[in-house]
């Protein structure tokens, strides 16, 4: 555990040093609280929109940024430091595998989480005294509680991809194109079968399909509790069905798991 | 006797086409330093790694401290050992004494001694630096600190002279002199370089992951029967006269005597018997010329492979 513990404090600490904390935090913040005010401002007012309102908002812009982010954050965590040969050193310490990368995994995580708290959590503030509502905050862990999940996933990912390549730049370009099937294409195909076939697919179908994606997951979780109105496409169809907020989370958080498993897996054979 | 530190026997690791390291035998004793020599590809960091645990052997045994270095057994013996890797570029935005700590925290040890060890191998006035501003030469200190910590029963260095400067080199050689009698076995992986011979116990001779040699410096040479050049001055060509003498004399290098280290006593006497002598400079062949010949052995009996047995006697 210790070992784990020293692992994550140095990635952590890398974290801090490179402005990655302090810069995710910022944008999670600026976007946050830009929303929450000028959110309304398409229909005509300036304010603080209603709560369902921001939240949608702030979910779609979430599920665009938090995988890029963390994608960009841990891309390189292997196969750059096999390229400058630390990997290899490490490795020859009493520090096995699997301690390795939960270590790197808790640090970078951390970062993650706490830039996820600390930027929508201002926002989350700030409604909070605009509107006096308990509601706020309950709407708002959830969503920070499973930005946090998602951004989790999508490092657990970057892990997989970074164990995979031998170089950084092909870690970057999987990277790259692993965010833009998770948060675009998916979503295209799955709106292009509803349309496209008919009665090829049922509601619960759909629903099933979606928990193939954290992005969705993230998605459904957060739009689910809302008015159907301010959400649209695929997923009114999908939220319809909808799973409840329990199975969602234990979705959410297998995608946690599971590919941080693989990666462990994939690492303990890798060769070196 | 006591056990060895390190047994390798007839270990070997393939990759799928590629026979990294053929089957190698070799102990290692304790207090020992054993200098590791071959070109590039020749299996030096294969061997190493093995020796490491980073990865198994495909066939026969490899032992360390008495347990298989790839068990989990070998775990607390991990930080015995000490690695400085051929190629290691650490962490550019860290300082050095960041980096250090790191490492000795794994170790488990803490930022005390790895000030320590930075003041050993001189880069405590660097220490507060990024490591991209170091120079080679600092790398190279900073990576050896690395090996250095918690005083390692066995360390396994790769090119560890490499970008160090004459001084730096004198004291990390000083450094290993002091290992050695403080009871640590060091394995100095090198492509031949000048000064090493002095520093190791033994030297094994490795091209193409077969082993060619291994023995000390004087087995090797009896091994190797290299004559010792023996080259008079102020002769004047009475050598060429001497019928005891001229058969020495090779057609590249007239003023030179090729002497086979049992005649050169007499060879010597018999110069020594010659009035117009001034000075003589005797030459035992030193450790580059031994790794060339059983290097060159190895290369013509590749290509006859009925005395590929020669070479392989250590």
């Amino acid at each position: 555990m210790k070992q784990i513990l020293t692992v994550a404090n140095k990635e952590f600490h890398d974290g801090l040093r490179n402005r990655w904390l302090i810069s995710i935090t910022l944008i999670f913040a600026l976007l946050s609280i830009g929303l929450t005010y000028f959110g309304a401002a398409a229909s005509g007012a300036v304010g603080v929109a209603s709560l369902s309102t921001t939240v949608a908002s702030l979910a779609s812009l979430a599920v665009f940024l938090i995988p890029l982010i963390a994608l960009l954050l841990s891309y390189d965590s292997f196969v750059g430091e096999q390229e400058s040969g630390t990997l290899l050193l490490l490795l020859t310490y009493p520090l096995s595998k699997s301690q390795l990368l939960l270590g790197k995994f808790i640090g970078q995580g951390s970062i993650i989480a706490l830039a996820t708290l600390l930027g929508f959590g201002s926002s989350a503030v700030l409604l909070y005294f605009q509107l006096d509502d308990i509601q706020v905050l309950t709407s708002f862990s959830v969503f920070i509680v499973s930005a946090i999940l998602l951004g989790l996933s999508f490092t657990a990912i970057s892990y997989l991809i970074s164990l995979s390549v031998s170089e950084k730049s092909k870690a970057a370009g999987f990277a790259l194109i692993t965010w833009f099937l998770f948060a675009l294409a998916f979503d295209l195909a799955l709106l292009a079968l509803l349309v496209g076939v008919e009665q090829g697919i049922s509601q619960a179908g759909l629903t099933q399909l979606m928990m193939l994606n954290p992005a969705d997951i993230f998605r459904l979780v957060n739009l689910s509790g809302l008015d159907s109105s301010d959400v649209n496409g695929a997923l009114a169809v999908a939220i319809n069905a909808s799973l409840s907020q329990v199975q969602l989370f234990t979705a959410l958080f297998a995608w946690v798991v599971l590919p941080l498993s693989i990666a462990i897996l994939i690492f303990k054979r890798k060769k070196l | 006797m006591s056990t060895p530190l390190v047994s390798l026997t007839d270990a070997g690791k393939s990759y799928q086409q590629l026979d990294a390291l053929k089957s190698v035998t070799m102990h290692l004793n304790q207090g020992e330093v054993m200098g590791l020599f071959g070109h590039n590809g020749a299996g030096k960091t294969t061997m190493m790694k093995l020796i490491l645990g980073v990865i198994s052997p495909s066939r026969g045994k490899v032992e360390v401290m008495g347990m298989a270095p790839d068990s989990k057994e070998a775990w607390h013996c991990r930080s015995k050992v000490g690695y400085l890797p051929e190629n290691v570029s650490f962490y550019e935005q860290l300082t050095g004494l960041e980096v250090l700590t790191y490492f000795s925290k794994l170790k488990g040890f803490n930022k005390k001694q790895a000030i320590d060890l930075l003041e050993q191998v001189g880069i405590t006035h660097a220490m507060k630096r990024q490591v991209k501003t170091y120079s080679k030469g600092m790398r190279q200190r900073l990576g050896l600190a690395q090996a250095f910590i918690g005083e390692p029963k066995l360390l396994l260095l790769d090119e560890p002279t490499v970008g160090l400067d004459p001084i730096a080199t004198r004291d990390f050689y000083k450094t290993v002199d002091q290992l050695k009698s403080n009871g640590s076995s060091v394995i100095l992986c090198s492509h031949v370089l000048p000064g090493v011979e002095q520093h190791i116990d033994r030297a094994m001779i490795l091209s193409t992951g077969q082993l060619l040699a291994m023995g000390t410096l004087a087995e090797l040479r009896q091994q190797a029967a290299l004559p010792v050049a023996i080259k008079p001055f102020g002769l004047n060509g009475s050598v060429a006269n001497d019928s005891k003498l001229n058969g020495f004399l090779t057609a590249n290098c007239p003023n030179t005597l090729l002497v086979p280290e049992q005649e050169k006593i007499e060879v010597l006497k018999q110069l020594l018997s010659h009035e117009g002598l001034d000075d003589l400079q005797v030459e035992t062949a030193n450790l580059e010329q031994v790794y060339q010949h059983f290097l060159s052995l190895h290369e013509s009996s590749a290509q006859t492979p009925s005395t590929k047995t020669q070479g392989v006697q250590g």
